[in-house]
């Protein structure tokens, strides 16, 4: 773990204010005040899968009013950024290419033609980006959202089920009395998981693709989904993923009341999030790229917080954040080559607007079991069908 | 990876799914360690009705453990059974694979096992 440097990267509610801050300054240096935050169009949304994902730049309000941080001096401004715990909001910038990338409909569905763009897609923006950002990834996700630990604790003792994209494996131990085997399509994420226990008490993982799960047909009491449907970028890969996950557990039996099968939990973000620092609603693009910005240490600062815990409950879950994170002289050695500049890496998400997770449930014979909004987060506890 | 992993596990090839070959995964060269874990009864008798004992006995028998009585025993049999119980523990949770490949006996696909971890990405003709 690289945590000894990064004390504001540990920190779960790190400021999606001083990212995009940090944003601005690493891609904006002339403080121009426009954050580039990308909306982008995944594959199908484009309307034509043969097109290269279109991207748009919307202004980040809050970059303007944030200090943007002069160069050599970000630790002070993360730490000004924080405290004031602006929020980001994404005007409606009509820039053309947004109006070209619409909210996805039903006729953005993928044809089957650009089925494999969209899994191109992802390997860039969804893929490639953990792999770069595991280390530091890792190291800000520790705490179970409230939520999901009550799912796993409510489960009967010896109950046998998965947790797709586990990312660092923060759910796989939560309750000991049942057997959790994690997958993420992340190997690097996965090695973290494996060890999130401490070596002595290593979690079982493997690495898989949320839609060629290894995982046999109908034999779990529950699956988990956290954080993972959102980065699918068709409305049919996302509905796939889910049947994915109802295919793993256990069918009510026929004739019962249908609560004796297995059930799925899944979590997604939301669109509606005017509350979160993102400021995100209705009105915006529901297919965006995130900035995850690793900024450079300076190998002249000391090594003390940077930033203060936001009040608890006031940040958008660990899962779904926009964090800087300070990477370097934390390797040991000394002849590693000179830093490289801050790196921002993109990753895509799909923003659920309400209701669209429990159709998707629906759409592949899942029944909604219950459902709810958690921390600009939609989640959904679903089982199957009895026949 | 447990050995109760591995009754969980099958081939990722959706066209194999719903074939008997593919289930369980036959390890190959396998390199297994032994852990020292505290025995969770309360997690192994009620984990019981959840295991495929057909699978299982073959998973064993393919690890060179000694074979596994024919019938699974049931929660009562093995609350009253220490001994069983123990031998259990020690096959489904403290038995690692560790090193080796899974096999998948309908396609033949071979999945890499990694200190511990197994890699079900699959190449892209087989999607």
């Amino acid at each position: 773990m690289q945590q000894s440097t990064t004390p504001a990267a540990a920190d779960a509610d790190a400021p999606m204010a001083a990212a995009a801050a940090a944003a601005a300054a690493s891609q904006q240096p002339s403080s121009s005040g426009s954050a580039a935050l990308h909306a982008a169009a995944p594959p199908s949304a484009s309307g034509n899968g043969m097109q290269p994902p279109i991207t748009a730049t919307a202004a980040a309000t809050a970059a303007a009013v944030m200090p943007v941080p002069p160069s050599g001096q970000n630790d002070s401004t993360t730490a000004t950024a924080t405290s004031k715990g602006s929020s980001l909001s994404l005007t409606a910038n009509t820039a053309p290419a947004a109006a070209a990338a619409p909210p996805s409909t039903a006729a953005s569905l993928a044809a089957s033609s650009s089925a494999a763009e969209a899994a191109d897609y992802e390997a860039e923006h969804v893929h490639a980006v953990y792999e770069s950002i595991a280390p530091h990834f890792s190291a800000t996700r520790y705490k179970p959202w409230p939520v999901i630990a009550d799912f796993l604790t409510s489960l009967a003792p010896g109950s046998v089920g998965f947790d797709v994209g586990c990312g660092n494996g923060k759910y796989l131990g939560v309750n000991p009395g049942v057997h959790m085997l994690g997958s993420d399509r992340s190997a690097s994420l996965v090695s973290f998981a494996r060890d999130h226990g401490g070596a002595e008490r290593s979690q079982d993982v493997a690495v898989a693709d949320g839609l060629a799960l290894p995982f046999p047909e109908g034999r779990a009491d529950f699956a988990i989904c956290v954080a993972v449907i959102h980065h699918m970028s068709t409305r049919e890969r996302r509905r796939e993923a889910v049947r994915a996950l109802l295919d793993c557990v256990r069918r009510p039996s026929a004739g019962g009341d249908g609560e004796d099968g297995g059930q799925i939990l899944v979590y997604v973000w939301a669109l509606e999030q005017s509350n979160s620092r993102r400021g995100w609603d209705e009105s915006t693009e529901q297919d965006l790229l995130v900035p995850w910005v690793m900024k450079q240490k300076k190998e002249k600062k000391e090594k003390k917080p940077k930033t203060k815990k936001t009040k608890a409950g006031a940040a958008g879950g660990d899962g779904e954040e926009e964090v800087v994170v300070e990477a370097g002289n934390d390797a040991g050695g000394s002849n590693d080559p000179p830093p490289p500049a801050d790196t921002t890496y993109q990753r895509y998400y799909h923003l659920f607007r309400k209701g669209e997770l429990e159709e998707d449930v629906e759409a592949v014979g899942g029944k909604v079991v219950r459902n709810g909004y958690d921390k600009d987060n939609w989640w959904v506890v679903a089982s199957r069908c009895s026949s | 990876m447990k050995i109760l992993s591995l009754n969980f596990l099958t081939c990722a090839v959706k066209a194999c799914k719903s074939t008997s070959g593919s289930y369980p995964l036959h390890p190959k060269d396998a390199e297994l360690v032994e852990d020292d874990l505290e025995i969770n009864s309360d997690l192994l008798l009620n984990v019981m009705t959840r295991i495929d004992w057909t699978a299982l006995s073959t998973t064993a028998t393919e690890l060179g453990f000694p074979s596994l009585p024919a019938q699974a025993p049931t929660k009562e049999e093995l609350e009253g059974d220490e001994k069983m119980l123990k031998d259990l523990h020690h096959l489904l949770m403290e038995t690692q694979m560790m090193e080796g490949k899974l096999v998948c006996g309908n396609c033949g696909h071979e999945y890499a096992v990694r200190e511990g971890i197994a890699n079900f990405l699959l190449p892209a003709h087989l999607v």
